[in-house]
């Protein structure tokens, strides 16, 4: 659908650096990133605002590179909204299909349609600057469907939303996108947002996109070592593959010995050891897995409705476990524990 | 503000001296509005019958106008690149704009004659046209504009700012071409600090004195009638045109910002 290849461009303080990406068809898919990767641009130049100064951008296998915006045919949603402060809701709606020279019993036709879609029926006539920020953003969303678009851009749609709001709109959003089948590009710095919308997930970081992939791939599987910190994983071994075997290794981590899957590395090669503090179990006595360790609780730190747990096994390790987990095992800071872990619960990349 | 005056000397010293800022115009305009209204009303009512100084009002208020309205044709594409677009040498060409400002008026004055003068760089080619400049109508336009439009073109260019480029963006996105997205969106959105710049460029057209009498001695507008009446008359003779041309721009005003302030409400 959309198609992006050697893309590069500087515009001011941002730039895009070599960007190749493919967006399928009815896909929802997130562009994630710190704030000052280059997202909003990379967006602005998919939508025709601004022209790349190397590289290519395909939608339905025309080339659009330089094509202005207004002969694109995508929606366009800001973060803030953006809407026309001198019309009023429905004139708002309406100004795209005004454009398009739509007879106003078609207008109204499509206009009542929306409304209906994101329940904003009772906001038709208001002015647009007495609304909640969620009532703007969905006036905005009906104001980039109304033209049809094959495509919605959204620039972090729910950023400036308080967190009820948010969680609203994020359920309507994968309703739309399930009945309407749209393919919907969207730019966030929320891993919550990626997690609770994507189909797959862009990691955008300093003006290119260093991941693509589902999920699971993104949240579980980084990359990269500053991925993998971006996606808050505290546990990232340094270590050296010391033995292999047919389909798993050792991997040698501050004189602890540690199982993973072999795929294509060495003896002898410097990798790193990723695993999300979830995958971390502790336990009291010993175990039948094979990635089992002693240490001593350094800390333990609540975190919403699970707690952190910081563990000294000669390397660092952070768990995350609940409430009910601490009460069993009877954490406490000081104390020795075990924690267990499976190998293939490892990502293993190169340094 | 008055209930927290009581608690706050600060403010009480603050408001003294801002105090004595509009006391001192009002003084001056009252003492003047009610010597000649109050004590001498006959020559006020003579003057409103001179066919002269009634002609020399009409020509300040429309060359004034005139000029506003040059300065917003070309003031507000200038102003909207301002507002919008970084470049190099933008501040140079602020600066530029903003020199009429800080120039004094008879210099300005001196800078326009030489270039517009019948054997000026431009007068000469205007001339071929028909166009005369010198102790002409146009040349008094010509001088209003030239201390006036910096007045519009800076407040239309904060106007510009104060919009938020995504609307416009958006606009494009929903089909809008450049030029749609500019006069539907842009414009009606700047449109009362394009408003409120024209009336301040129109003031300072009509206040404009120094630079006029170089360029164009004659026909003469409010300004010049009232010195050549000064020195041939004295006061007597032309505070009463003085008087006439403050009630008339006064009420002008007054009614121009009612009008603006209701179309904010819109």
């Amino acid at each position: 659908m959309i198609h992006i290849k050697n893309l590069s461009n500087n515009w001011g303080d941002f730039t895009l650096k070599n960007i190749s990406l493919d967006i399928k068809e009815s896909e929802y898919f997130v562009i994630l990133g710190p704030t000052g990767a280059g997202k909003t641009l990379l967006l602005e130049i998919i939508a025709g605002l601004y022209f790349p100064k190397e590289g290519k951008v395909m939608i339905n296998g025309n080339d659009v590179t330089f094509t202005s915006p207004e002969n694109r045919g995508l929606g366009f949603v800001y973060q803030d909204y953006a809407l026309f402060p001198h019309l009023n809701v429905k004139k708002n709606i309406e100004y795209g299909l005004k454009l398009r020279k739509v007879p106003e019993d078609k207008r109204e036709e499509k206009i009542s349609e929306l409304v209906k879609m994101l329940k904003i029926n009772h906001l038709l006539h208001r002015n647009t600057e007495t609304l909640s920020g969620g009532e703007k953003q969905k006036v905005a969303l009906a104001r980039a469907l109304a033209i049809n678009p094959k495509i919605i851009l959204m620039d972090e749609p729910f950023s400036a939303l308080d967190e009820n709001t948010k969680s609203k709109l994020i359920l309507d959003m994968k309703e739309l996108h399930k009945t309407e089948g749209i393919t919907f590009v969207h730019v966030t710095h929320s891993q919550e947002e990626a997690i609770l919308l994507a189909d797959r997930i862009g990691i955008m970081m300093k003006g290119t996109i260093v991941q693509v992939g589902n999920p699971d791939e993104i949240f579980y599987k980084p990359v990269t070592k500053e991925i993998a910190q971006f996606v808050k994983i505290e546990n990232i071994w340094e270590g050296k593959v010391t033995n292999k075997k047919e389909d798993e290794m050792i991997v040698e981590v501050n004189g602890n010995k540690i199982v993973a899957l072999s795929d294509h590395f060495k003896v002898g090669q410097d990798v790193r050891l990723i695993i999300r503090p979830e995958d971390i179990i502790l336990g009291k006595g010993d175990t039948s897995a094979r990635n089992n360790f002693k240490g001593k609780i350094t800390s333990v730190i609540k975190h919403g409705f699970y707690y952190i747990i910081r563990i000294d096994c000669g390397f660092e390790v952070e768990a995350a476990v609940t409430k009910q987990s601490i009460e069993n095992l009877n954490i406490r800071e000081g104390k020795d524990i075990n924690i267990f872990f499976k190998a293939t619960a490892l990502q293993v990349i190169k340094r | 503000m008055f209930s927290e005056i009581r608690r706050n000397p600060l403010l009480i010293l603050f408001f003294i001296f801002g105090m004595l800022i509009v006391v001192y115009i009002i003084a001056a305009l009252s003492n003047m509005l009610y010597s000649q209204l109050v004590l001498h009303p006959g020559d006020f009512i003579n003057v409103i019958k001179d066919p002269d100084v009634l002609k020399s009002i009409w020509l300040t208020l429309y060359t004034s106008f005139i000029a506003t309205a040059i300065g917003v044709i070309l003031g507000i594409p200038l102003a909207y690149i301002l507002a919008r677009y970084e470049f190099y040498g933008k501040d140079i060409i602020e600066a530029i704009v903003d020199i009429p400002i800080i120039i004094p008026h008879t210099v300005a004055g001196i800078a326009l004659f030489s270039l517009l003068m019948k054997r000026g760089v431009v007068g000469v080619a205007f001339s071929k046209l028909g166009i005369v400049f010198q102790d002409n109508m146009w040349g008094i336009v010509m001088a209003m504009f030239f201390v006036s439009c910096p007045f519009f073109v800076g407040t239309a260019r904060e106007g510009f700012k104060s919009v938020n480029p995504n609307l416009e963006s958006v606009a494009r996105t929903l089909g809008a071409s450049q030029w749609k997205s500019f006069y539907q969106i842009a414009l009606p959105l700047t449109s009362r600090h394009i408003f409120s710049g024209a009336i301040m460029s129109w003031a300072r057209g009509i206040s404009e004195f120094g630079a006029i009498i170089i360029i164009a001695y004659y026909p003469m507008i409010a300004s010049t009638m009232i010195l050549a009446r000064f020195n041939t008359n004295g006061l007597l003779g032309s505070q009463p045109i003085a008087v006439l041309l403050i009630i008339i721009c006064f009420i002008t005003f007054v009614a121009l910002r009612l009008v603006s302030k209701r179309g904010r409400r819109i």
